[in-house]
């Protein structure tokens, strides 16, 4: 299983044809305390750079975008009841939607761990 | 998500370094490079403050004073700019007002002390909103007369003190404090600095606000932050904790098109002003006494978790788009989301269902009567 990193501060764990996506352990700090998590209907179909995903701090609204083509499989209910996790465990549990894999060639635009860490730094 | 700020240009308020070394996030307000928030977060600092005291730095806002022979000539300048009564502010009594412009549109809201020592007769202490000090100054000086002249303080940092323990935590240092009513204010010692001790605050808590000189403004933090009861708070809590107490944020509740009637702080006009005028904007303001304003500003409760922020669009349930949010947020001590916005006055009575339309979904609503948190703010006993 392999973890791809998006400039815009998303996860993708792409297992088979299931891709799992979140927010970096960066963006939930940048965030501060996430209160609310607006998530996509099971069968959306999303277009890379599409708003997937809405995630709300005290502060203010932020956009989850997809970083691949995909379909919406399944999303993170939990996160409904629960949006704190997302501060808590955002590269685990915190998850946000499942997507099944619309065009893996995409995910060569994105970065692997190492090169999302060294961009992070320079933030 | 990032937001890559140039802070070069940014003034720094006497707590600069304390804030950085608290490990607070700086982001731009008003010119000034301010703690947004510390370590602790938000929720964390927000909810604090309402059961403990938290200390903010507010000396990006202006202190200015205003000078004049005696206080009945003083109070009658300020009295041609605002609704409020000053010639019977009783020494040491601190009052709200706006500076109107001449359409009864507010240019400010501020604080007005009258100093309590006799050897200040003619003076009232202003504290104006940081974004609008240059506007506010040379609204001042343009229509002052020339008997009645305006000084900015320079030398001096603004430090709030909010919360249930707040005076007990500064009264430890300064125990005049503690004799204070709610609205009032003294010059008086902290640890052997002269300092200007007010118990008055924006968060809908007993609390004070301290004016003390710049270069012990790092001392007098330091102290208080070294009780334990006090923890810092950054602008992102005072910003949830205003909106709880129904207290409107200047540039976003109110503005220059809106007036004090509009806004529901009628409580700045006393009864001579009320029926007497004599300030700008006064055929506008007493008309919308007599006949209530077209529109006026509500409380809103949220009725699920997705929180409306300023700008969205208030619309009656399944009908037209009536009016705006001017402010929103998640409300810690709620443990809800709340707004507040204008609607037309005929839909303001608290319980009046309409939506708030964000993200063009369509979120139920209710308008609720303000403070949505009752206020702590002390009373004597």
């Amino acid at each position: 299983m392999t973890i791809y990193f998006s400039k815009d501060h998303e996860w993708i764990s792409v297992d088979g044809d299931v891709a799992t996506i979140g927010i970096t352990s960066y963006a939930q700090e940048q965030l501060g305390d996430v209160v609310y998590v607006e998530l996509p209907e099971t069968g959306k179909a999303l277009s890379q750079g599409d708003e997937a995903a809405v995630v709300e701090s005290v502060k203010a609204a932020s956009e989850v975008y997809a970083p691949i083509d995909g379909e919406v499989v399944e999303a993170n209910d939990a996160l409904a009841d629960e949006p704190a996790k997302v501060n808590e465990d955002p590269e685990g549990s915190a998850w946000f939607i499942k997507l099944k894999v619309g065009n893996a060639d995409q995910l060569s635009d994105l970065m692997d761990e190492a090169a999302y860490k060294a961009y992070v730094e320079t933030l | 998500m990032a937001e890559t700020v140039t802070e070069s240009a940014l003034k720094q308020t006497p707590l600069h370094d304390l804030h950085v070394e608290l490990g607070a996030r700086m982001v731009p307000f008003a010119g000034y490079s301010m703690p947004v928030q510390y370590k602790a977060g938000i929720l964390t600092e927000h909810l604090h403050t309402r059961a403990k005291a938290g200390l903010f730095d507010v000396s990006h806002m202006g202190q200015a004073i205003l000078t004049g022979p005696d206080h009945e000539t003083t109070a009658r300048a300020l009295e041609t700019l605002t609704p409020s009564n000053f010639l019977e502010l009783a020494p040491g009594r601190q009052r709200y007002t706006v500076l109107l412009n001449d359409e009864g549109g507010i240019i400010d809201d501020l604080m007005v002390t009258r100093p309590v020592s006799k050897d200040d007769d003619g003076k009232l202490l202003l504290v104006v909103n940081a974004a609008r000090k240059e506007v506010d100054y040379a609204h001042f000086r343009s229509r002052l007369p020339e008997n009645v002249t305006l000084d900015v303080v320079e030398d001096r940092a603004l430090i709030a003190v909010q919360g249930p323990e707040a005076v007990a935590a500064v009264s430890a240092h300064a125990p005049a404090a503690a004799e204070l009513s709610f609205m009032s204010a003294a010059p008086m010692e902290f640890d052997g600095i002269a300092c200007h001790i007010a118990r008055a605050g924006y968060t809908g808590e007993d609390g004070v606000e301290m004016s003390v000189p710049a270069d012990a403004a790092q001392a007098i933090a330091r102290t208080l932050l070294a009780d334990e009861r006090v923890e810092p708070v950054g602008l992102g809590a005072r910003d949830s904790l205003r909106l709880e107490a129904g207290l409107c944020l200047y540039g976003h509740d109110i503005d220059e098109t809106t007036s004090p009637v509009e806004g529901g702080i009628t409580f700045c006009m006393q009864k001579r002003r009320r029926e007497n005028g004599g300030f700008p904007g006064a055929d506008r303001i007493r008309k919308e006494l007599r006949d209530g304003p077209a529109r006026v500003r509500v409380g809103l409760r949220l009725e699920g978790k997705a929180p409306a922020r300023e700008g969205a669009e208030i619309a009656l349930a399944g009908g037209d788009v009536i009016g705006t949010v001017t402010s929103g947020g998640f409300a810690p001590t709620v443990g809800a989301p709340i707004a507040m916005g204008y609607v037309p006055a005929g839909h303001a009575e608290p319980g009046t269902a309409l939506e708030i339309i964000v993200r063009n979904r369509r979120l139920a609503a209710k308008v609720s009567g303000m403070p949505f948190v009752p206020n702590n703010y002390y009373r004597k006993p």
